[in-house]
C-alpha cells in the first residue's frame, strides 16, 4: 500500500515557495488588522474616559503633580512621627498633626500605634479570609475535579457555584453585610472569604486534574473509598501546590482588605481614603509607607516560600 | 502472592531509616499545623469580636434585604374621616397617577377591604373599627376612642404600639392601623417600570399598544418621532437610569481595558531588560524587578487614591492607576516567562549574524508572544473586577454607582440590576478570552 502525497499540488521549490509567502502575507494581514482593531479601540477608549472624567487630562496634565505639594511635608521628622503616634511640635490643634491620640494602649505605657494597629486589622481580615477560603476551596475542589469527581452532575453544579462566587463583585456582598452587620471588617472578611473560595477553587481543580494517576489506581485496586484515594493518593500531591496558591491568595487578599477597607471596610485603608482626601501629607506619608513595606514583605515571603514548596517555576499570577 | 514475615519488615526498616523514623518535625508538622490554624482561629474570633457582632446584628435586614432585590413595595394611606374614607397613593408610584388597583375594594355597607394576600390575608375597615385577616384568623381592632385598641385575644403576628398596632403579613406586606388612618404596604415580586416610569406616556402600556404607538401612532410629542421618544424615555428612566447604568459599566470596562493595555505596552520592552538571560547585566535587571515590584506594591488603591485628586474622579484616574499597577504585574509575568525560553532558537538565529534586535524578534519573541497576549487577556479580565472596586472610591464606572445605590439602604433592586449586569459582563469576557487563549495557546484552559 502507497500514501498518497500529502500535497500532490506543490510540484517545485517554486510552488512551496509562492505558497510559503501566501501564508505568511494572510498572517501578516490578520496581524495588522489585529493591530488596527486594537489601535482604534484605543484611541476611542481614551476620548469616551476623557470626555466622561470630571477633569480632562491635557487640562489636568500639567496640575498632575500639584498634589506633591501638599503631599510633600513641611517637616520631615512628621512622617515618623505619625507612623509611631509621637507627639508632633507641629501639632496646634486639629486633626493634621494630632500624631500621638490614635495609641492603642496595651499595658501601662506601652502602646501599639495607631496605624500599626489599622494595618494589623487589614492583614488580619487577608490572613482569615485566606484560611476560610483555604479550608472551603479543599473539598470543593475534589468535587470538581474532573479525575476525581465523585459524580459528573456535581461535578458541572460545584463548578458553576464556584465561577459564580467568583464573578459575584466582592462590594456588593461587603455593602450588604455592613449594612446587617454594621460597618467593619467583618462585612470584609465575609465578602473577600467568598470570592476567595471561588478562586482557589479554581486553581486546585486545575492542580488536582493534572496530578498522577497511577497512585489513585493503586489505591483504587485495594478498593479504597473516594475518602481514602483523595487523603492518600491525590493529596500528598497536590498539597504543596495548594499551600503555593494559597500563599499567592494571601498576597492579593491583602490588597483586597485594603481595598474593600476603604470602601467601609474599616482597618488602614479607611484611614488612608480620608487622609488623602483631607490633603493629610505626613499622615499620608506614614500610611502609604506603612502599606507598602507591609506588602512589599508578605509578598517576598511568600515567593521565598513557595519557591520551597515547590520549586523556581512557581509563579502564576491568577485572581 | 507473597507475605511479608516478621524478619522480613524488620530488615525492610533497617534498610530505610529515613522512611520509618522520620524526624519529630516531619511526623508532626501536619498535627502542629492544624493546632496552630485553630488556635490563630481562636485568637481571629476574639480579635474581630465575632460573637458580638453576630448577636448584634441586625438579622431580620437579611430577609428585607434580599426581598428587595426581587421585588417592590407600594405604600398606600387610607384616611378615615366621618363616613368618607380616602385613599391616597404616593405619586410617581408603580401604579400610576390615577390609580384604582383591584386590590382594594368599596364594600356595599361603606367599609373598605384591602387584599394583602388575596382574601385570606387583608383587613376590612369602617371609621370605627377595623378586622384584620391573616394565617386563618381575624383580629378586631377598636378605632373609636382617640386610639386604636385591639378586642379579644393579642396574635402574634400583631403587635400594639401606643399610636398603632402592626400586623405582620410576611412577604405580603404589612397594615398598619392608627386612630384616624390605615396604612398600607404591600408587596409585589417582579421590578417596577423596569422599561417606562409613571412620567412617561409610555407607562402601563402592553408591549402590543407601545410598539403599535411607535410605527403608526400620532406623535406625542409634536416634532419628534414617538420611537426617539420611547428610546429617550427608557434610557432616562428615572429609577432604574438604564442609559447611565450602561455608560457607567462601559466606563468600568474601558478603564480595565486602558489600563490593561498601556500596561502591557510599557512593560514589554521593560521585561527585555529585566530577563536574566536576556540582558546580561544584573544591575539592570534586578533594578528593573525591583521597579515591578516597587509597582504592585504600591498597590491599586493608593494609586487610584492619587489619581483621583490629580485628574477628579472619573474613569480616567481609574485607568491610570490600573496601568500603574499593570506595569508592574505584567512586566513580572513577561520578564519571567522570558526568563523561562528555550535558548536554542536564538542561538540559532544568532548564528546567522543576524543582530540582537533581529535575534528577540525571530528567536524570541515567537515562544512567548502567545503566552504574553494569553496573560494580558488574563489580566484585562481580571482587571474588569478590580476597577467595579477600586470605582467605589472614586475612580468612577459601575462601582461608584453600585456603592451610592447600598449606601441609602433602599435602592437593593438596582444593586440586583447591576450586578446581573456585572455578571452578564464578566461573563461573556470570561468566555471571548477563554476562546482567544485556547487558539493561541493550542489547549483548552477553563
Amino acid at each position: 500500500m502507497t500514501f498518497a502525497d500529502p500535497q500532490p499540488q506543490l510540484q517545485s521549490s517554486h510552488d512551496i515557495a509562492e505558497s510559503w509567502r501566501k501564508v505568511v502575507a494572510r498572517r501578516r494581514m490578520y496581524t495588522g488588522l489585529g493591530f488596527l482593531i486594537l489601535f482604534i479601540g484605543f484611541v476611542g477608549s481614551v476620548r469616551f474616559a476623557d470626555e466622561s472624567n470630571a477633569g480632562h487630562f491635557f487640562d489636568r496634565l500639567p496640575h498632575l503633580f500639584d498634589f506633591l505639594s501638599w503631599l510633600v511635608p513641611k517637616d520631615w521628622g512628621d512622617v515618623w512621627r505619625a507612623l509611631f503616634d509621637i507627639a508632633s511640635p507641629n501639632d496646634k490643634g486639629g486633626q493634621e498633626f494630632n500624631f500621638d491620640q490614635g495609641r492603642v494602649y496595651i499595658w501601662g505605657d506601652f502602646y501599639i500605634p495607631e496605624y500599626f494597629e489599622l494595618m494589623i486589622i487589614t492583614f488580619n481580615v487577608a490572613l482569615v479570609s485566606t484560611i476560610i477560603g483555604f479550608i472551603f476551596a479543599v473539598p470543593l475542589s475534589f468535587m470538581a475535579a474532573r479525575n476525581l469527581t465523585p459524580s459528573n452532575p456535581l461535578r458541572i453544579a460545584v463548578k458553576r457555584f464556584m465561577e459564580f462566587l467568583r464573578a459575584f463583585p466582592e462590594i456588593v456582598i461587603a455593602g450588604l453585610f455592613s449594612a446587617i452587620l454594621s460597618i467593619g471588617p467583618i462585612a470584609a472578611i465575609i465578602a473577600i472569604s467568598l470570592h476567595c473560595i471561588g478562586a482557589l477553587g479554581k486553581l486546585f481543580y486545575e492542580v488536582i486534574e493534572n496530578v498522577d494517576m497511577r497512585s489513585d489506581e493503586g489505591m483504587r485496586s485495594v478498593g479504597a473509598s473516594w475518602m481514602e484515594r483523595v487523603r492518600f493518593a491525590a493529596l500528598p500531591q497536590v498539597l504543596p501546590n495548594f499551600m503555593s496558591y494559597a500563599l499567592l491568595r494571601l498576597e492579593i487578599n491583602i490588597r483586597a482588605s485594603t481595598i474593600i477597607g476603604a470602601v467601609g471596610g474599616g482597618g488602614i485603608g479607611e484611614e488612608l481614603k480620608l487622609s488623602i482626601s483631607r490633603g493629610f501629607g505626613a499622615k499620608t506619608l506614614a500610611l502609604v509607607l506603612l502599606l507598602f513595606v507591609t506588602i512589599f514583605a508578605v509578598d517576598q515571603f511568600s515567593a521565598w516560600l513557595r519557591r520551597r514548596l515547590v520549586g523556581e517555576n512557581a509563579f502564576l499570577l491568577k485572581h | 502472592m507473597t507475605f511479608i514475615d516478621a524478619s522480613q519488615a524488620e530488615s525492610i526498616q533497617e534498610r530505610y531509616p529515613e522512611v520509618f523514623q522520620r524526624s519529630f518535625f516531619k511526623r508532626f508538622a501536619p498535627l502542629l499545623m492544624v493546632i496552630s490554624l485553630f488556635l490563630y482561629g481562636i485568637y481571629a474570633v476574639w480579635f474581630f469580636e465575632i460573637p458580638k457582632a453576630i448577636s448584634e446584628g441586625h438579622w431580620e435586614r437579611v430577609g428585607i434585604y434580599l426581598s428587595q432585590w426581587v421585588s417592590y413595595d407600594v405604600q398606600a394611606e387610607f384616611r378615615l374621616e366621618g363616613d368618607t374614607i380616602t385613599p391616597k397613593y404616593p405619586r410617581f408610584s408603580p401604579l400610576g397617577n390615577d390609580p384604582k388597583p383591584d386590590w382594594v375594594k368599596q364594600n356595599s355597607d361603606r367599609t373598605v377591604t384591602v387584599e394583602i394576600r388575596g382574601p385570606s390575608r387583608a383587613v376590612t375597615f369602617s371609621d370605627t373599627e377595623a378586622t384584620l385577616t391573616a394565617h386563618g384568623e381575624s383580629v378586631r381592632v377598636e378605632l373609636s376612642g382617640g386610639k386604636p385598641t385591639v378586642s379579644g385575644n393579642i396574635r402574634p403576628w400583631v403587635s400594639v404600639y401606643d399610636e398603632d398596632v402592626v400586623a405582620d403579613m410576611g412577604f405580603a406586606g404589612e397594615v398598619r392601623v392608627e386612630a384616624d388612618r390605615v396604612k398600607i404596604r404591600k408587596r409585589f415580586l417582579g421590578w417596577a417600570n423596569f422599561i417606562f416610569d409613571p412620567q412617561s406616556p409610555f407607562f402601563g402600556k402592553s408591549i402590543g399598544e407601545v410598539m403599535s404607538l411607535v410605527t403608526t401612532g400620532a406623535q406625542i410629542e409634536p416634532g419628534r418621532s414617538n420611537l426617539s421618544l420611547a428610546i429617550d424615555n427608557f434610557l432616562n428612566n428615572g429609577e432604574w437610569q438604564h442609559g447611565d447604568v450602561w455608560v457607567k459599566l462601559l466606563q468600568t470596562i474601558i478603564m480595565a481595558f486602558l489600563g490593561t493595555i498601556l500596561g502591557a505596552v510599557v512593560s514589554f520592552p521593560l521585561a527585555f531588560l529585566a530577563a536574566r538571560n536576556i540582558t546580561s547585566s544584573r544591575f539592570v535587571n534586578q533594578s528593573f524587578k525591583r521597579f515591578f515590584d516597587f509597582l504592585r506594591s504600591v498597590d491599586m488603591l493608593i494609586w487610584a487614591l492619587f489619581f483621583t485628586r490629580a485628574f477628579g474622579p472619573g474613569p480616567l484616574a481609574g485607568s491610570a492607576a490600573i496601568f500603574l499597577t499593570e506595569t508592574g504585574t505584567l512586566g513580572k509575568i513577561y520578564s519571567e516567562g522570558l526568563e523561562n525560553i528555550d535558548d536554542k532558537p536564538r542561538e540559532g538565529v544568532q548564528s546567522t549574524g543576524a543582530n540582537h534586535v533581529l535575534v528577540q524578534r525571530y528567536g524570541v519573541m515567537p515562544q512567548v508572544v502567545p503566552v504574553m497576549i494569553s496573560q494580558t487577556l488574563y489580566q484585562w479580565e481580571s482587571n474588569i473586577r478590580g476597577a467595579t472596586i477600586i470605582g467605589a472610591v472614586g475612580a468612577g464606572g459601575i462601582g461608584l454607582k453600585l456603592w451610592e445605590a447600598m449606601r441609602t439602604n433602599k435602592n437593593w433592586e438596582n444593586v440586583a440590576y447591576m450586578v446581573l449586569l456585572i455578571l452578564l459582563v464578566v461573563f461573556i469576557f470570561d468566555s471571548i478570552s477563554n476562546a482567544l487563549r485556547s487558539r493561541l495557546i493550542g489547549k483548552p484552559q477553563h
